[in-house]
């Protein structure tokens, strides 16, 4: 049976692990090719879990390769829209087209508003605001040219739709996002190119799996856990459970990128378990 | 879907009967329930007993099992009754889909004769919460958790002249989704709302709809109004096929791609609302 993104070519920013990794594998799954970007390093500001890596690349590549499937992957920074440009050209030109582009890349941090410093705040706005924006920009000439209409995903979260304390430059990078997604939206639909973005609840990775995210849950508690955290977690959501896994994100994306969703474009699609509902 | 049943209203012809196919391919058993016959104030040509029989011989083509009534979805007993029928011969419930709806002849809300208003609401909000009110029970009964899938309209977000209660009752839907969405998610029943754009089926195609579009043309026919659908969509499309919310239904009745997606909004407008 042909996968649901047979023949298609995926692009992917922050593929070296956690739900990047995973929105590869899933759509290799279901027959696409891949062209993966991850910065491989650390950001500055960013210090409550550790930085994707070039051997956590390697391993992506290795998983997508054991699918049978081809992928291209270059260490870049969705910072740097040259080195974005350079990739996807390359990936095309390897790979031979283009049809899905998942703006997964991004980085979280906890910080009381007014602790926050001017740096810290630019920096995420350059990394999840305007890296989600490089990415389109880099990627929409090739569909566009592709002539086959094509589709962007774009990953904000639940705090893209709703205030979140102690988040307010990662919340209003999330926030601006949806409104990158829905004037892409209306801007390209004659192309048939769909965008539409993603909001997840906690999601089992790195980014939330750490001591200082915990410790944001269990503020009186000295030695915060993943355990002692995972019901104040759960509380979070409307559905029992304390977070999801990559692949609930990945089953989402893959909907909408596939032909199942040709006629949804500019919705903000939250996987989030009743998040944004209590 | 293997071994699931699904239960699904308005099931005798265009998105209901798409739903039930699609569901049935993925494996699902189907309840089915039509009024196959006339509403008061609905416009649209009158579904007959032999749609809900085609439905059924399109679901047991796939081998799948599908046991149907007839019934209108603002009687709560007949629809209670059938559906426990249904659920005892297939044995068990997993997801409703609340589909069944009408449209009323086009009118400014100071000209909507009261009882055609009633009628709306009856149908197209109380028959929600009745289908909802019915299938809850049977779901919650196995404990598994399951799914409720309300079917509003891109006009349950957004207003459009000429059409308020069709509009209010849509928008209504989306409340009772919230509301039962936080009630059901202990139990990891989830519930979430369906909002298409124009979806072409009888709903849509039919000439008074078409002069609810042209009311400058005495006779307006499919072709006349597609323009004006268009202009409604950001993609170049004047209306999807139900087929296109029944992958919908799918991806939010599925326990791997729905199973942490509850309380939403799902639209499937060809970018509507977004424009």
């Amino acid at each position: 049976m042909a996968g649901r993104v047979e023949g298609k070519v995926a692009f992917i920013t922050g593929a070296a692990r956690s739900q990047g990794r995973s929105h590869a594998l899933r759509l290799a799954q279901e027959g696409a090719d891949v062209i993966a970007v991850d910065i491989c390093a650390p950001v500055e500001s960013i210090s409550m879990y550790p930085p994707a890596t070039e051997e956590d690349l390697a391993e992506t590549v290795r998983q997508v390769e054991a699918l049978d499937r081809r992928i291209v992957a270059t260490k870049a920074d969705v910072r740097d829209p040259a080195a974005l440009r350079a990739a996807v050209d390359d990936g095309v030109a390897q790979l031979g087209r283009l049809d899905v582009v998942l703006a997964n890349a991004g980085v979280f941090e906890i910080q009381p508003a007014l602790e926050l410093t001017d740096d810290a705040w630019r920096e995420m706005i350059d990394i999840n605001l305007t890296g989600v924006w490089n990415t389109c920009k880099a990627a929409l000439p090739h569909l566009v040219e592709g002539g086959r209409g094509g589709a962007i995903v774009i990953t904000s979260s639940t705090a893209g739709l709703k205030g979140t304390p102690n988040t307010i430059h990662y919340t209003a990078a999330k926030h601006g996002v949806v409104g990158v997604m829905r004037t892409l939206a209306n801007e390209f639909a004659a192309h048939s190119i769909r965008v539409n973005s993603v909001h997840p609840t906690g999601v089992d990775t790195a980014m939330i799996q750490n001591r200082k995210t915990w410790g944001l849950f269990l503020p009186d508690d000295p030695e915060p856990t993943r355990e002692k955290a995972e019901p104040v977690f759960a509380g979070t959501n409307a559905l029992p459970v304390p977070w999801v896994d990559p692949v609930d994100i990945s089953n989402a994306i893959l909907f909408l990128v596939s032909d199942e969703a040709r006629y949804v474009t500019g919705v903000t699609l939250p996987v989030d378990a009743g998040y944004t509902i209590r | 879907m293997a071994g699931k049943v699904v239960f699904v209203t308005g099931a005798g012809r265009g998105m209901g009967r798409s739903h039930a196919i699609r569901l049935a391919r993925e494996g699902a058993d189907v309840v089915g329930t039509d009024v196959c016959g006339p509403i008061p104030s609905a416009t649209a040509p009158v579904t007959t007993p032999q749609d809900l029989a085609d439905t059924v011989a399109a679901v047991e083509a796939l081998d799948r099992r599908m046991v149907t009534f007839q019934a209108d979805v603002t009687d709560e007993d007949a629809l209670t009754a059938g559906l426990a029928d249904g659920v005892a011969q297939l044995g068990r419930l997993d997801c409703a889909i609340a589909n069944a709806g009408i449209g009323v002849p086009p009118h400014e809300v100071a000209d909507t004769p009261a009882q055609e208003w009633r009628d709306m609401l009856e149908v197209n909000l109380t028959g929600v919460f009745l289908t909802a009110k019915a299938a809850v029970p049977h779901i919650r009964a196995h404990g598994d958790g399951g799914s409720v899938l309300l079917v509003s309209s891109a006009l349950g977000l957004r207003g459009m002249p000429n059409v308020a209660s069709y509009v209010a009752a849509k928008h209504g839907v989306v409340g009772l989704m919230r509301s039962l969405a936080l009630e059901l998610a202990p139990e990891r029943i989830r519930v979430n709302s369906i909002h298409p754009t124009n979806v072409d089926t009888p709903l849509i195609q039919n000439e008074n709809v078409y002069r609810l579009f042209r009311p400058d043309l005495e006779h307006p026919t499919r072709d006349d109004v597609s323009d004006v659908f268009q202009d409604l969509n950001l993609l170049p499309t004047p209306w999807v096929q139900p087929e296109d919310v029944s992958e919908a239904v799918l991806h939010l009745a599925a326990d791997d791609s729905g199973r942490w997606v509850t309380g939403t909004t799902h639209r499937i407008d060809a970018g509507w609302i977004t424009k």
